[in-house]
């Protein structure tokens, strides 16, 4: 009920800020058909030159989003500041993933983070029988993916599964620094930052197409 | 009655789609299912005695009260979605498909919508969801739920597919002997209401250098995609409503991003964020498991559409044709992500002669769409197919030339024409053709 009041006190608001704006007679329409309920198909009418709406969104203030902008781009916006190593990566790797993605990250039964996607692989030559089991190991981070940043922003945002956004930016860092070096992508000597993370060439990248 | 006869229009058996719909034929000797409970006593006969004798019981007592949120009947309970098989360790990430060949009509019940959950159904109180739209805007700005309701709201009837549906038809050298539910059960209708996003892009002023719009979920893993800014300015909605009720915790609720026609991973549950940008964020899905491998060894990027497809839900894989030399009434769904549907043909030798099938009303844009064929089945071995073209000319490939243009193991957007074999016991099994 309190719930209600409160944004009925709202609609009334926005009413009479609209009322100064001059835009009365759609008003008297929105605020009649809020009253009975049917607001969707009266503000629907075809021929109404400009979109009526209630504007109840409230400003959005940097502090409010800020925790929340965690979307890695492959031009590394939004990648934050920190730092991890192959070595600290393996530890991680081995404690935090290795149960589900494999010793190796190809074995599953959790999706596959290394080697070539396909049904056959000379590297692992028990491939063939790992996809019937799982064959969702026919596809494979390693040779598809074509941004490292992504590596980095799925697994702090989603990794490991059971409980996701638990890793600090250090240890994704340094498990992303692990899943490359898995794929030669990285030697054990670099450190992985913002910087040295977007230097990664990765396969996929040359394979892309968009599609049309 | 006018009289009429039943035509032939394509081979072992097709009739003219018109056949059940015209009056008097004789269908209904083999059709019926079963006598009614016969009673040899005629009611009120006697006036010493009461009626009751030939009734059944629940005609004889009061029936029971309703509850406050029905259910179907207990009858039904084999009406079920499946659990996809998975190993204990990747079980959070569920998937369930709807029973598709149950489905009469073009809506499906929402408990039965199929729901792919890759980091589980998050419990979201919603007195504290926000939705946040910022980025590359006039005026970033946050809505509680509650506001949003007061919005203007627009209703449409959809289907809503996986890109992954009936993926192993693409991939599995040797056809598997599943049914529809297990094939095809990715795909659901739904009528969708809620709010053109356009209203809130507008009240929060979209910058001319926007191009895409990064979609993100309140769930466990915070599910995200980028998606042209276009075709969400074009027909996308934030859903709150589906079949009438406020959308179910499994297909997003308190609120979800709805893109007609466009695959199923990019109709973000739980929605929270939408951040405008001028670029794609290349984000999980769509950097490895929802892109297709093309024949050449390329990664295509970026293919939202559900294309052109359609299959028979009647009769379908692992059922039983009761009656031999029967007649039955073909029935199946056809859909597009490109509009509507057109035309839907019918094969019952394999794809050696075709008709055209009845397409029932209502035929809408991006929405499942029912077809229906009268078949006369003699009792020997027959292969159904069905092949949909929507209106903007795309026909459905058959599975060789869909596999021609996709890597092996490529598993996406799989819309290939589906075959269902018939054996002379009245066997139905999944083939390829
Ligand atoms: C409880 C099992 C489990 C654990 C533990 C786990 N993962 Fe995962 N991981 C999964 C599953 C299941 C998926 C597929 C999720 C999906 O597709 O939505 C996945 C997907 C991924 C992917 C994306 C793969 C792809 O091809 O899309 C990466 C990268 C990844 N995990 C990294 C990690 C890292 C790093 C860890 C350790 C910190 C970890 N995972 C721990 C189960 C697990």
């Amino acid at each position: 009920m309190f719930d209600r009041c409160y944004v009925c006190a709202r609609m009334l608001n926005t009413v009479a800020v609209t009322l100064l704006a001059g835009k009365a007679s759609y008003v008297v329409l929105l605020f009649g058909a809020l009253l009975l309920g049917i607001q969707t198909t009266l503000l629907r009418a075809e021929d109404t030159p400009q979109l009526l709406t209630p504007e109840l969104g409230e400003p959005l203030h940097p502090s409010d989003i800020e925790n929340y902008e965690i979307t890695i781009f492959p031009n590394g916006k939004n990648l934050p500041e920190g730092q991890g190593t192959v070595a600290q990566g393996e530890v991680l790797y081995q404690t935090q993933c290795a149960m589900c993605h494999g010793k190796k990250g190809i074995e599953g039964p959790a999706a596959r983070l290394a080697g070539s996607d396909g049904w056959f692989s000379f590297r692992d030559p028990l491939r063939v029988l790992r996809i019937r089991k799982h064959p969702v190991l026919l596809i494979s981070v390693g040779s598809m993916w074509p941004f490292a940043t992504t590596i980095f922003d799925y697994i702090r945002r989603a990794m490991p599964h059971q409980a996701p956004k638990s890793l600090n930016n250090d240890e994704v860092y340094a498990l992303t620094a692990y899943i490359l070096h898995l794929n030669d992508l990285l030697n054990t000597a670099t450190q992985l930052d913002k910087h040295s993370i977007l230097e990664i060439n990765m396969p996929g990248k040359a394979r892309s197409v968009i599609a049309d | 009655m006018k009289k009429t006869s039943v035509k032939a229009v394509a081979g072992n058996g097709l009739l003219d789609r018109r056949s059940f719909l015209m009056s008097g034929i004789a269908l209904s000797a083999s059709c019926s299912l079963g006598p009614l409970a016969a009673s040899a006593s005629k009611p009120g006969g006697v006036s010493s005695q009461s009626i009751s004798e030939s009734f059944p019981e629940w005609m004889k007592v009061p029936g029971h009260a309703a509850t406050e949120y029905g259910q179907p009947s207990a009858h039904e309970s084999q009406v079920r979605r499946h659990l996809q098989k998975s190993a204990p360790e990747t079980s959070i990430f569920s998937i369930w498909h709807t029973p598709i060949e149950n489905q009469r009509g073009i809506i499906t019940p929402s408990g039965l919508h199929f729901t792919v959950n890759h980091n589980g159904i998050p419990d979201i109180a919603p007195q504290r969801h926000v939705l946040m739209i910022h980025g590359l805007v006039e005026r970033p700005l946050k809505f509680d739920v509650d506001s949003l309701m007061l919005y203007p709201m627009v209703s449409n009837i959809h289907f809503l597919e996986c890109a992954g549906n009936t993926a192993s038809n693409a991939v599995s050298l040797t056809s598997l002997d599943q049914s529809a539910q297990e094939l095809f059960g990715q795909i659901s209708g739904s009528e969708w209401t809620g709010i053109p996003l356009k209203h809130l892009f507008k009240e929060a002023g979209i910058k001319a250098s926007a191009k895409w719009v990064i979609a993100e979920g309140a769930d466990g893993g915070s599910h995200s995609r980028s998606i042209p800014l276009d075709k969400l300015l074009d027909d996308a909605i934030i859903a709150l409503y589906q079949n009438g009720e406020r959308i179910r915790p499994s297909q997003g609720y308190p609120m979800r991003l709805f893109v007609p026609g466009w695959e199923g991973n990019l109709n973000i549950k739980w929605l929270h964020r939408l951040e405008v940008t001028d670029q794609p964020a290349y984000t999980k899905d769509e950097s490895g498991l929802y892109s297709d491998i093309l024949e050449d060894g390329k990664i295509q990027r970026f293919s939202f559409h559900m294309d052109v497809k359609s299959l028979i839900t009647h009769p379908s894989g692992r059922q039983l044709l009761p009656e031999k030399r029967g007649f039955y009434e073909i029935s199946g769904l056809a859909w597009s992500g490109y509009g509507k549907i057109k035309l839907v043909e019918v094969s019952a030798d394999g794809g050696k002669t075709w008709a055209r099938a009845h397409i029932e009303s209502p035929i809408l844009p991006k929405s499942l769409t029912r077809f229906s064929m009268p078949w006369r089945w003699n009792g020997t071995d027959a292969i159904l197919l069905s092949r949909a073209t929507d209106e903007a000319g795309r026909v459905q490939p058959t599975r060789d030339q869909w596999r021609a243009q996709h890597a092996s193991y490529s598993f996406n957007h799989y819309n290939g024409i589906q075959a269902w074999h018939i054996s002379s016991s009245g066997v139905v099994e999944n083939c390829y053709v």
